[in-house]
């Protein structure tokens, strides 16, 4: 994953609240096998009449939004389905920062994962964030990691909280999986005294048999 | 100071617990699908790594697969590329599965309970949201995206941070003919959809008790749609006679043990939680949504709000909602014709459901505007309701009886709700596109459902004329 540290882009406003991830990226496109490519297929069904033409009405279809890289939203972003499909054709557009005032959960997570950094700011803060955006003709802001803080150029300054965790994993790319897999003697040791109920061997194929 | 339910299973799985970062956590069951394992597999070999504990991982196949007929080739060659790449992956990783060929089959959360592997005090997780509903055995289940599934895959273990604690006391009697679909709804619309944001919630109260697992099932599979990342329910003697002989359950002396160990899975009385709401289960009635979220949901009694009572951005919200399901404010509920009808989804197909279905259109026949299909949760759910004859009943009613899977819930397969076509559905989605492009869905139980189907609009289930009281056993 490539590190995150400070961003500056430009702001796409999606005066949505509850957006899911079944609108972020429709289930037709789960059934691609890979992680990349998913840019186009971003709010399908609201960005494409019949499938193909541009709907002309919808936002990240004017022409000065198709470079934003910070997407405004509003309450409870990314609910629904578990598909990190909704993440990756978030970031192949282009997006690298999200912010609302706030997120489901596991939406929340898949982001991190992928690099992409999730933003809760207060209603308010969103409000004037929409207003801000609407008076300007394009509306650039900077994300500073680091310092936790989002500011544009024109006198707005918020901070905003991130687990200390997260925020390291972010600011250094770390791959999650390398550091769990480094605790092997602790999940060793875990295994022998943690009791498992079922029992699923049976039912474990063999690699040899057909 | 006591624990909670949920702090007393998070605990017995910390394998490092670390100051000011996330606690690493063992997690008991994987279960995984065909859509969103491919990418996880696909990392693990790229890294020439291996997946840690098959016999901890159980694979199905459900999300895209035909739900007629099973055999290769499928209608559509994408969705059987995934399906060959999971038999593929299992075989290599020594995994699991119960492909479309095993009577076993089935969606995943209806196939690991009714197989015995979920089990009280387990931590459990699945790329889908539903894995909430193994919640209702006093398992920690949660849903994870692709990323945390090669994780699993790759460690056993989750970086986790605790959630906060959500305790909803159910007080009251639910009404004869109200199911605990009618319940999780009516509950979600009380609060909004997004209410149990930051989570884990425990179920508790005399209702809870009274209900069997099906039906506890469906109310924590439907925690996602109010927020929480999980639901959780103290196990109970109803859980561990629901448990007793499954196929992969412990038995003999390995049952004692097992059983001796769940009884302490409940909150201790001095337990805190973070939050705690009191809701009274007696007023609740047949619910019907009428929006584009779970939570815009009303009495099959009540009508299509109009915007105008709201102010503001909610409003709008109102306004967007009606617009895409192309309904006028203070149209009665029971006034909307519908096209379609989908009895089937996690949230309510196991046999009690298909039951409940059978018992309200045993004598009658579908109305000849709506099309509709039943489409049980596995294969093992198929054969027992064939045992007990009711999908005679559903045929004679000229509503298709199908090979179990999620299909209509998500329309991922050939079955899907047509543009500006309106669907009664069991599931647990109403989003905009998410039964098909345009497609309009009203979540109801399955007993409305049925009615439904026969009177071609929604109709109130306390108001129904049984033609038999018992469908035959
Ligand atoms: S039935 Fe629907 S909600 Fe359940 S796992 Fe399948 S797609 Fe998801």
């Amino acid at each position: 994953m490539n590190p995150f540290t400070v961003h500056e882009g430009i702001v796409a406003p999606f005066n949505r609240s509850n957006v899911d991830t079944d609108t972020i990226i429709p289930k037709q496109f789960l059934k691609l096998m890979k992680k990349e490519g998913y840019g186009k297929f971003l709010f399908y069904d609201w960005r494409y009449l019949d499938g193909e033409e541009e709907n002309p009405e919808f936002i990240l279809n004017r022409s000065h939004y198709k470079k934003a890289s910070i997407l405004l939203s509003r309450d409870n972003f990314g609910s629904g389905s578990s598909r990190e499909h909704a993440v990756w054709s978030l970031k192949d557009f282009g997006f690298r920062v999200i912010i609302s005032s706030s997120f489901a959960d596991i939406f929340y997570s898949n982001c991190v994962k992928n690099g992409v950094l999730p933003v809760v700011l207060p209603q308010e803060s969103i409000e004037e964030l929409f207003d801000r955006e609407e008076k300007s003709e394009i509306y650039p802001l900077e994300v500073d990691l680091e310092k936790l803080v989002i500011t544009d150029f024109n006198g707005f300054k918020e901070s905003f909280d991130l687990d200390p965790f997260i925020k390291e994993m972010l600011l250094n790319g770390w791959d999650e999986i390398s550091m769990t897999l480094q605790k092997e003697k602790s999940i060793e040791n875990f295994e022998r005294k943690h009791p498992i109920h079922f029992s699923l061997k049976d039912a474990v194929p063999q690699r040899n048999s057909e | 100071m006591g624990k909670t339910l949920y702090e007393k299973i998070w605990d017995r799985h910390v394998v490092e617990k670390r100051e000011n970062e996330p606690n690493l956590l063992y997690i008991d069951l994987h279960l995984i699908h065909e859509v969103t394992s491919p990418q996880a597999f696909d990392g693990l070999k790229k890294e020439n790594r291996t997946v840690r504990c098959p016999e901890l991982t159980l694979a199905t196949m459900d999300h895209s697969i035909p739900t007629e007929n099973r055999g290769f080739p499928f209608g559509d060659p994408v969705a059987q590329l995934q399906v060959e790449a999971l038999e593929k992956n299992c075989k290599e990783f020594q995994i699991p599965l119960f492909n479309l060929g095993s009577d076993r089959q089935g969606i995943v959360h209806v196939i690991a309970p009714e197989q015995g592997l979920t089990l009280p005090g387990q931590t459990m997780v699945c790329g889908d949201s539903h894995a909430s509903t193994h919640g209702a055995f006093g398992a920690l289940a949660f849903g994870i995206g692709t990323s945390e599934v090669e994780h699993v895959l790759a460690t056993q273990c989750l970086q986790l941070v605790p959630s906060k604690t959500l305790a909803i006391q159910f007080t009251g009697q639910l009404a004869p003919g109200i199911t605990s679909k009618d319940l999780i709804l009516a509950l979600i619309g009380a609060y909004g959809n997004d209410f149990a944001t930051g989570y884990v919630i425990e179920y508790r109260g005399e209702p809870i008790k009274a209900m069997s697992m099906e039906q506890r099932m469906t109310i924590c599979n439907m925690s996602i749609e109010f927020g929480a990342r999980a639901g959780l329910m103290a196990p109970d003697q109803v859980t561990f006679d629901y448990i007793k002989d499954k196929p992969f359950a412990p038995k003999g002396a390995d049952w004692e043990r097992a059983l001796e160990d769940w009884k302490e899975l409940y909150s201790d009385e001095e337990a805190n939680f973070d939050n705690i709401i009191y809701f009274d289960v007696t007023q609740v009635s047949p619910q019907v949504t009428w929006g584009t979220n779970p939570g815009q949901v009303v009495s099959v009694k009540g009508e299509v709000p109009n915007p105008e009572a709201s102010s503001g951005f909610a409003r709008s919200n109102v306004e967007n909602a009606l617009d895409y399901m192309g309904l006028k404010p203070g149209t009665k509920m029971e006034d909307i014709p519908i096209n379609v009808v989908f009895i089937g989804s996690c949230t309510n197909s196991r046999i009690e459901d298909l039951r409940e279905a059978a018992r309200v259109l045993k004598g009658y026949e579908k109305s000849s505007d709506v099309r509709g299909i039943v489409v049980p949760g596995s294969q093992q759910v198929k054969a027992q309701a064939e045992t007990e004859g009711l999908h005679h009943i559903f045929l004679e009613a000229g509503l298709e009886w199908r090979n179990s899977g999620c299909s209509m819930c998500l329309g991922m397969n050939d079955d899907f709700v047509g543009p500006n076509e309106r669907c009664a559905s069991t599931s647990n989605r109403n989003f905009e596109g998410r039964q098909g492009e345009n497609a309009r869905t009203h979540l109801v139980s399955p007993a409305m459902a049925a009615a439904a189907a026969v009177k071609g609009h929604f109709y109130d289930i306390r108001d129904w004329e049984y033609k038999l009281q018992e469908v035959n056993s």
